[in-house]
């Protein structure tokens, strides 16, 4: 089997533009979590969210391009541009037919949809521009990064809710890993960001008014982030080749289901995709120096993520530095593996492990090392991204350092 | 500005081109507009006008809309806007 690195990295997010200014905020615990600007935002009883400010698309796409890209679509595109320059690759020949671009994304052109249906519904008209469907649909940004880079390999869109960055990148690293394609453009990203959109997750009553303070004791809710996080995944001999930067090695993967509650998460599947994860990488438990927990800040979530933390590891969950970094960019949903990867690359790779931001009270039930408020440095070769969807879907990743 | 003005302003807009450039004799075609900037174009010309027009980009030339050149296309609107006024 094939060794897998990543060789390039991209995002946007409400922490920075790139991968450099996220990073930064990341190691300086900064919140890029505030008051949503959208048109009706007043008819909602939730007002905060991890918005990507004072963004101009005009700056970055055509007039063309904007006819098409609905916002998810253009963070995508923002992302897997710096990524693949990074990477330093061009896709032609035979190297084109092989690559392709597996991406993850949950809600679509959520922004598409509102917009269409407030003109049709709410204005009465009768008539909506064609392109409604080529910007709407999930696997539009995969389409638009295909066509941007000339990737003509193994393409599509994985939607699996809070886990299909992971899911996707699961999926890329397995077509390297088995040999099917040299290199992989993966990630995802979201933009719900919207007044339909943050209305919908209204609905459930998990969501915070005020912020976003997973494992602290007076957590009371998560908060959406919108963007993206596209990465290279590379095969190793091939990155070694041609002389490329390697970030980190994605030493393997884990996928399950719970089988059991549409919305409640499961001890049990967490922590056996934790354990598979770790068996596919052939990591041993006490590897393991870091976890970008799920850590959504709702109540369900924290308290059986680290009890399904303290089950797998055992006295070494004492040991280990888990974290949220939902804290400071919000929950990007489909996108929210993918931009929650450039921690666990900054820990194995910078030494520097990303705080849980807004910690205010220990929990009982959360009484693991949380890196609360404040970046540490640390020597850490491994780490795990954990992601456990509504729908009891999970994906969890593993990242070792590259030495 | 009267009704061949604001199409041709329409079609040259989608076109990347100065009104100046668009000819009566022009084909899309010629202007560069492919099967999706058509449908745009037919939006934008709807919304211009508060016209519904007749064309499936299924079967364009059994649409009841001709569009094979500039001036087909404004004789079309033509008559659609004083049938639908």
């Amino acid at each position: 089997m094939k060794r897998v690195v990543i060789t390039g990295a991209g995002t946007i997010n409400a922490l920075g533009r790139n991968v450099a200014d996220t990073l930064e905020a990341m190691r300086e615990g900064r919140c890029g979590i505030g008051e949503l600007e959208f048109h009706d935002v007043e008819r909602l009883s939730i007002r905060i969210g991890g918005q990507v400010k004072g963004y101009e698309p005009e700056e970055r796409f055509n007039r063309q391009q904007l006819a098409l890209y609905d916002r998810f679509a253009q963070f995508t595109l923002i992302a897997a541009r710096e990524a693949i320059a990074q990477a330093g690759l061009e896709f032609s020949g035979e190297l084109a037919t092989r690559a392709g671009v597996v991406l993850g994304n949950s809600g679509g052109g959520m922004t598409t949809l509102d917009e269409n249906y407030r003109s049709v519904y709410e204005a009465g008209k009768n008539r909506v521009h064609p392109f409604v469907v080529p910007k709407l649909m999930n696997n539009a940004a995969a389409s638009h990064v295909s066509m941007e880079f000339n990737l003509k390999g193994p393409s599509f869109t994985v939607s699996t809710a809070c886990s299909s960055s992971n899911h996707a990148m699961a999926q890329a690293f397995q077509l390297v890993h088995g040999g099917a394609t040299p290199v992989m453009v993966t990630g995802g990203s979201e933009s719900m960001l919207c007044f339909g959109g943050v209305k919908a997750w209204e609905g459930l009553r998990v969501m915070s008014r005020d912020a976003c303070r997973p494992f602290s004791a007076n957590r009371n809710g998560m908060v959406q982030g919108e963007g993206a996080g596209v990465f290279v995944f590379e095969e190793l001999e091939h990155a070694q080749k041609r002389g490329a930067e390697i970030l980190a090695e994605v030493a393997g993967f884990a996928m399950s289901s719970d089988a059991s509650d549409i919305v409640m998460p499961s001890k049990q599947g967490a922590a056996r995709t934790m354990c598979g994860a770790m068996r596919d990488a052939r990591i041993d438990a006490a590897e393991v120096g870091y976890i970008n927990a799920h850590g959504t800040g709702t109540a369900a979530n924290d308290k059986t993520e680290c009890a399904a933390v303290a089950d797998v590891f055992g006295a070494h969950a004492d040991k280990l530095m888990i974290s949220s970094t939902k804290s400071m960019h919000g929950h990007l949903i489909g996108g929210t593996g993918a931009v929650e990867l450039l921690a666990c690359i900054m820990a194995v790779r910078d030494g520097v492990v990303a705080p849980t931001i807004g910690y205010e009270e220990p929990d009982p039930e959360c009484a693991l090392d949380v890196v609360p408020n404040v970046a540490r440095e640390a020597d850490v070769k491994v780490a795990l991204s954990n992601a456990f969807s509504f729908g009891g879907l999970n994906a969890v990743l593993a990242l070792r350092r590259f030495e | 500005m009267d009704i061949k003005d604001r199409v041709i302003r329409i079609i040259a807009e989608q076109a990347v081109l100065d009104p100046s450039d668009v000819t009566m004799e022009s084909t899309l075609e010629d202007l560069g507009i492919d099967s999706l900037g058509l449908v745009e174009s037919i939006f934008a010309i709807e919304e211009e006008f508060d016209i519904s027009v007749p064309f499936n980009a299924n079967a364009p030339n059994e649409s009841d809309f001709d569009i094979s050149s500039v001036a087909s296309i404004i004789q079309g609107i033509n008559k659609l806007v004083a049938e639908q006024s």
